[in-house]
């Protein structure tokens, strides 16, 4: 029955919000609630598509929709020559395990968010061009997670970079929020020029821009090590990982708390860029336990703890709340940074000269991805608890808030979720994932898992001195109006405790059929057919 | 064969001078103007890839059939995908810095201040 929406879901997803976001201002010409009934239209459809496909390709062989479309996991769409003798006259999309698990992002981030956007931006002028901005931002993030064309990933990677600077900016009386749009642009512009430069060197050496073409016949010199630093460099950028995180707290502090949601998938989007060229692409040589793989692990877990430290001592001084959470948004980036480097690291040879992840290593990996998943789920609620304390009072500055628990008791319920999930405590996802790799990094070396667990102290702290500056204390006379935000960002933020509560009770059903999945896509490269570059080249 | 590493020493020049620009000028046009810079220098870059030694534009004529030597058509078609973006990225960027000049009254990055709450 789904078969042919299956067939073409891969196109469908990306080409959906496309569509809509050029309609959308047609549609508001006849009316604003029919316009902002139209994008909630487009994103549920959207969400039910990717949720199908997503389904179809991480579910077990036996209860998949459509079957014949997998072939060992992953699902191909061609777009222009079908044949494989014209391999640059052709863009393919690939949906593996890793792709199928990001683009879930992408179904539950836009959703919350436009549903959250009704009431939000009510009194806001421009919101035709808010909406558009929007779908085109999700158009954007999604095509980066599923196409496997290198330019391809460019040119979503700029469509991102466009239209999440023009939403920052979206509120320009403020001179923060352009100030944030103007940096966050020249960041993401220069990143994608070096992008784009390494794309030429590789392109210059295999005359193919296909991932897996490359990844099948690239070697290991000079030129391709030169491309590879400045795809991560590029992607490091976007993605927000120390000492490249500057404009990050800006950014996410200073657009609309709806916009923030998208914009941090982008960034997430990004971080799966640097997994794909790190494990795909050039995985073949960087994980195989040499000394020089595991070096680039410890370099990693080097970076990776001092974006936490960065993140979360940045975040105790702030005390405009919106940036707060940018910080600790950093800090978080920086604990998947952690498990993935902690994997790396845990490449080790044996004396046959198989090479594997150690046990601990594949655990980490697993928490690595999960918390991907549990961040921007984490993070984003309390990025619309942020919006919604901004709606009712007009504030941002915890200097100027307090006692308003009183008045939104909902909206508190939220932040209490938001904050327990965010610092890792049980029972919620945060805690699921942060014990995965705390346990995989202590195997690895002690001293790692005692700062992540020191970090995520510190968080807590953080959080529990907002809850108190913001919720409790005394009643202030000028927010004794104030009354709980409406429906729609409460439907928004429901939309996000619910899976947040959901994932922290039954964390191992997620990681065994949702994680898992992606997890076995990133080992693949020690396998000797990669299904991901086999489903392009054939056999192989 | 020098004349054939011109191209590629221009690329790096445009680079290196754009990369200057964005880092040390402060002013926020010029840092602009660095950026294009770099664009034009990793476009060109792309275009030097397509060509071969004594080869014609890729398009089928009278003159050029089939097995006459033809650059490359698809960093062609890259650069042009890029030239594009990179118009749109100039244009948002250039309306950031009309608003930037509105609230603050200058353009000197070492004037405007800094978001500290």
């Amino acid at each position: 029955m789904f078969e042919d929406l299956l067939t073409h879901a891969p196109a469908l997803i990306v080409a959906i919000p496309l569509l809509g976001a050029f309609l959308t201002p047609l549609v508001g010409k006849i009316n604003d609630k029919l316009r902002n009934i139209f994008a909630i239209i487009i994103v549920a459809l959207n969400s039910f598509i990717i949720l199908l496909l997503s389904y179809n390709i991480l579910a077990h062989e036996s209860v998949k929709l459509a079957p014949d479309l997998v072939k060992n996991g992953v699902q191909t769409y061609i777009f222009g020559a079908q044949s494989a003798n014209y391999p640059v006259a052709r863009i393919i999309f690939e949906v593996d395990g890793l792709n199928a698990y990001m683009i879930i992002l992408g179904a539950i981030l836009p959703l919350a968010a436009i549903i959250y956007s009704w009431s939000f931006m009510k009194d806001e002028t421009g919101q035709d061009k808010y909406y558009t901005l929007m779908l085109l931002l999700t158009a954007g993030m999604l095509g980066m997670m599923m196409t496997g064309d290198l330019f391809n990933f460019f040119v979503f990677l700029e469509i991102t970079s466009i239209a999440s600077a023009a939403l920052i900016a979206y509120r320009t009386n403020n001179k923060f929020s352009v100030q944030a749009a103007f940096k966050y642009i020249v960041i993401s512009t220069i990143g994608a020029l070096f992008f784009l430069f390494a794309i030429a060197i590789l392109y210059g050496q295999y005359n193919a821009l296909n991932m897996a073409v490359l990844a099948n016949s690239i070697q290991y010199g000079l030129l391709e090590k030169i491309a590879f630093v400045l795809f991560v460099v590029a992607l490091a950028m976007k993605a927000g990982i120390a000492p490249m995180h500057m404009w990050l707290p800006g950014a996410y502090g200073r657009a609309p708390a709806s916009v923030t949601l998208i914009v941090m998938g982008t960034t997430l989007g990004s971080f799966y860029g640097l997994l794909r060229i790190g494990f795909t692409v050039y995985g073949e040589h960087l994980i195989s336990g040499t000394n020089l793989s595991i070096a680039l692990g410890w370099m990693l877990v080097g970076l990776a703890i001092l974006t936490i430290f960065v993140g979360v001592l940045m975040a105790l001084r702030q005390n405009d709340f919106k940036k707060m959470i940018g910080f600790a948004a950093v800090a978080e980036i920086g604990y998947m940074l952690l498990a993935f480097g902690a994997a790396l690291a845990s490449v080790y040879q044996d004396t046959a000269g198989a090479v594997a992840f150690s046990p601990e290593g594949v655990t980490a990996l697993r928490g690595g991805m999960f918390h991907i998943l549990n961040d921007a789920l984490d993070i984003g609620l309390l990025f619309l608890v942020a919006g919604a304390i901004y709606y009712v009072s007009k504030e941002s500055s915890l200097n100027k808030l307090g006692g308003l628990a009183r008045n939104l008791k909902y909206t508190t319920i939220f932040f209490v979720i938001g904050m327990v999930a965010v610092s890792g405590l049980p029972p919620l996802n945060g805690f699921a994932s942060k014990l995965m790799i705390y346990q995989s990094t202590y195997a690895i070396n002690p001293i790692l898992a005692i700062v992540a667990i020191l970090a995520s102290i510190l968080l807590l702290a953080v959080f529990v001195k907002v809850f108190y500056a913001a919720f409790l204390g005394p009643k202030l006379p000028k927010f004794d109006k104030v009354k709980e935000v409406p429906i729609s960002m409460l439907i928004g933020m429901l939309i996000l405790a619910c899976i947040i509560i959901f994932i922290g009770l039954f964390p191992n059903l997620v990681v065994e059929n949702v994680v898992q999945p992606a997890v076995d896509a990133l080992q693949a490269v020690l396998d000797n057919t990669n299904n991901y570059i086999a489903a392009v080249l054939g056999g192989a | 064969m020098l004349t054939f590493q011109i191209p590629y020493l221009a690329v790096a020049g445009l680079i290196i001078i754009g990369l200057y620009a964005v880092l040390f000028k402060r002013n926020l046009i010029k840092m602009i103007i660095g950026i294009t810079l770099i664009e034009s220098g990793v476009n060109l870059f792309l275009i030097t890839l397509s060509f071969r030694e004594g080869s014609v534009a890729p398009i089928y004529t009278a003159d050029a059939t089939q097995g006459t030597l033809m650059s490359l058509p698809v960093p062609q078609a890259l650069t042009l995908t890029s030239i594009v973006i990179g118009v749109a990225v100039l244009a948002l960027m250039l309306t950031l810095v009309i608003h930037i000049y509105r609230h603050y009254g200058t353009l000197d990055v070492r004037k405007i201040k800094e978001d500290d709450n």
